[in-house]
């Protein structure tokens, strides 16, 4: 758990937000994240991210599946209870090859699901902080990384300048954690920075 | 910025084509004067293979291209406006090498060889009850009416599509209802020509052209087999066109994002095409009944079996591993090497889908074909650079061109 203190504002066009965000990178501030609607072509190249590593998990998820399959029904076919299915041999590569199919999209699909829901941080009965909870309606909502450097004052107008719409200082929890949404209502209380 | 809309036919390029196509008419003669002019059959039927092995496949490589624009175009589809001349231009070649397609089919089915087409000889099917049976579809009537039906009406349909998409070259659409109705008239003849496609090439065509060399088999997969074996060929040879216009400074406005759809499609129809291979093999393997097994003796498991598995292993294991990753789909030099491999793996499947039928026992030298093949290359070079030049590069008026442009994968 680590509280940070963020400077956030609010875009409400793409036209708007994708020369701010050339203009804050020239000026050295840290984006902590974008939050956005809907997937934003081009957002990403624009905030200087790396291409996301998913694929290969879901490349190795797919041969772990591939193995797994090819594995347990050559132990099973040919080792452990061979059957003679109509005169074919025990190890008959051809029949398997659907369910080894079956098994590594299997795992490759189900296997991305869960890893693309860890890097977004979703899970049922798990929270996470919102700098504004209109991100997930209409609005873009750029979060910068306030540090010991930061002048908060200048920030907030340069931010303004660039277009940004309800500027504010916010005290943001990074992580996620733990809790039902109902019973716990501390995530609206005000909080404090912790130092780094 | 100015774009680079008329491409100049470089006396390069036209002296590779015609060397090319010298290359394949030497081979035919070396071809015909080794095996075609002897009087046994079969060293007739391996002249008359190779020609319609090579024929067949370039027909319905070229023709894949107008399937491209016509399913992209049926699904409203935007992002292939940039190179869209390209493909225009790929399938502009259709009517000239299927009046050749159709001429060796023609010469094959009434040229008294029945070394190839054993259901051409009446006194065979007399007494052979599963010809017998058959010859309500396998017989010489219905051969000519399909093939012409198939080579005039995708020469019709296609000229009509490239027609169209000509015509607002100098003659913008004055407004949005002019739009929609171009669109709506480019659906219309679109849809037409999926139809006729489905009629031809996804069912009747390649059983009478390719399937009848093998009479007693049939399988109602194979024309999808080879409708994924053209088609992801096809894409391969559109991909390679726009590699080369991008080298020489074309197509200023197809970019990686293209490419990289590109790709794509060529992974989808590698795995697309190894589906079917295996949906029709599987079956056949399991149910191991001798008259469908007769397919696959040869070819899987007899002499061609080298071939076989090597196509295989070009056309499945090569773009799978490849054009995994999104850098390779999108790194010219990657695509250039696989789109080049795959049209040589999908013509290697055409050849061992022809051959085994009438040299079962032995694999004839595939060196002659493969020149054969290259002639056919150099036609389609010529025809093609030929096409590209008579028109814009750049659809500019049309609708979705914009679409196009702002492509982003």
């Amino acid at each position: 758990m680590a509280v940070k203190k963020f400077i956030s504002g609010s875009f409400d066009d793409e036209a708007v937000l994708f020369p701010a965000v050339k203009q804050v990178r020239r000026s050295g501030h840290k984006i902590h994240d974008i939050y956005t609607p809907f997937a934003i072509h081009g957002l990403d190249k624009a905030m200087g991210l790396r291409d996301t590593s998913l694929h290969v998990a879901g490349f190795i998820y797919g041969i772990t599946g591939t193995c797994t399959a090819l594995g347990f029904i050559t132990w099973a076919l040919t080792y452990d209870w061979p059957i003679n299915f109509g005169g074919k041999p025990f190890f008959s590569l051809v029949a398997w090859i659907p369910i080894t199919f079956e098994l590594t999209v299997l795992f490759s699909s189900v296997g991305m699901v869960w890893t693309f829901c860890w890097l977004c941080q979703l899970a049922p009965f798990v929270k996470k902080d919102h700098f504004n909870l209109r991100s997930t309606d209409d609005l873009f909502v750029m979060a910068l990384e306030c540090t010991n450097k930061t002048n908060e004052a200048e920030t907030i107008s340069f931010l303004q300048s660039l277009g940004a719409k309800d500027v504010q200082v916010q005290h943001k929890e990074t992580k996620w954690w733990w809790g039902t949404y109902d019973k716990d209502k501390k995530i609206f209380e005000p909080k404090t920075e912790t130092v780094h | 910025m100015v774009l680079k809309e008329q491409f100049i036919l470089t006396k390069r390029y036209k002296t590779i084509s015609t060397a090319l196509m010298a290359i394949g008419v030497l081979t035919i003669i070396v071809l015909y004067v080794a095996h075609g002019s002897k009087s046994d059959p079969k060293e007739q039927a391996r002249f008359w293979g190779s020609l319609l092995m090579n024929s067949v496949y370039f027909l319905l490589l070229v023709n894949a291209a107008m399937f491209f624009i016509c399913a992209t175009t049926l699904s409203w589809g935007g992002w292939q406006m940039s190179f869209r001349r390209v493909t225009e231009a790929i399938s502009a070649c259709v009517p000239v090498v299927g009046i050749i397609c159709g001429i060796i089919l023609f010469a094959i089915v009434f040229g008294g060889n029945h070394q190839i087409y054993h259901w051409t000889d009446a006194s065979i099917v007399k007494d052979d009850k599963d010809l017998l049976f058959k010859s309500g579809f396998l017989n010489k009537g219905f051969f000519t009416a399909w093939t012409v039906f198939t080579i005039v009406s995708w020469s019709l349909f296609g000229w009509k599509m490239r027609k169209m998409s000509h015509s607002l070259d100098n003659k913008p659409l004055e407004n949005i209802e002019a739009g929609k109705k171009y669109m709506w008239k480019n659906t219309v003849w679109s849809g037409v020509y999926i139809v006729v496609f489905g009629l031809t090439v996804m069912s009747c065509t390649p059983w009478l052209w390719l399937m009848s060399i093998d009479a007693h088999w049939f399988s109602t997969m194979y024309s999808w087999y080879t409708f994924g074996s053209t088609f992801v060929a096809g894409i391969a040879l559109i991909t390679l066109y726009v590699i080369f216009l991008k080298n020489n400074d074309y197509l200023e406005l197809t970019n990686r994002e293209h490419l990289h759809d590109l790709g794509k499609f060529m992974f989808a129809f590698s795995i697309f095409w190894t589906y079917l291979w295996f949906a029709q093999f599987m079956l056949i393997w399991y149910a191991n009944i001798p008259e469908e097994t007769t397919y696959f003796k040869p070819r899987g498991y007899g002499i061609y079996s080298g071939i076989f598995w090597l196509m295989f292993i070009i056309n499945f294991v090569g773009p799978i591993l490849i054009l995994m990753s999104r850098g390779s789909k999108r790194n010219y030099t990657t695509i250039t090497f696989i789109s080049i491999l795959i049209l040589f793996g999908h013509w290697l499947d055409f050849f061992q889908m022809v051959f085994p039928g009438p040299n079962p026992d032995q694999v004839p030298m595939i060196l002659y074909d493969f020149g054969v093949g290259l002639g056919f290359a150099g036609l389609v070079m010529f025809l093609t650079g030929r096409a590209l030049s008579k028109s814009p590069l750049i659809a500019r008026n049309h609708p979705l061109l914009k679409e196009s442009i702002i492509h982003h994968t």
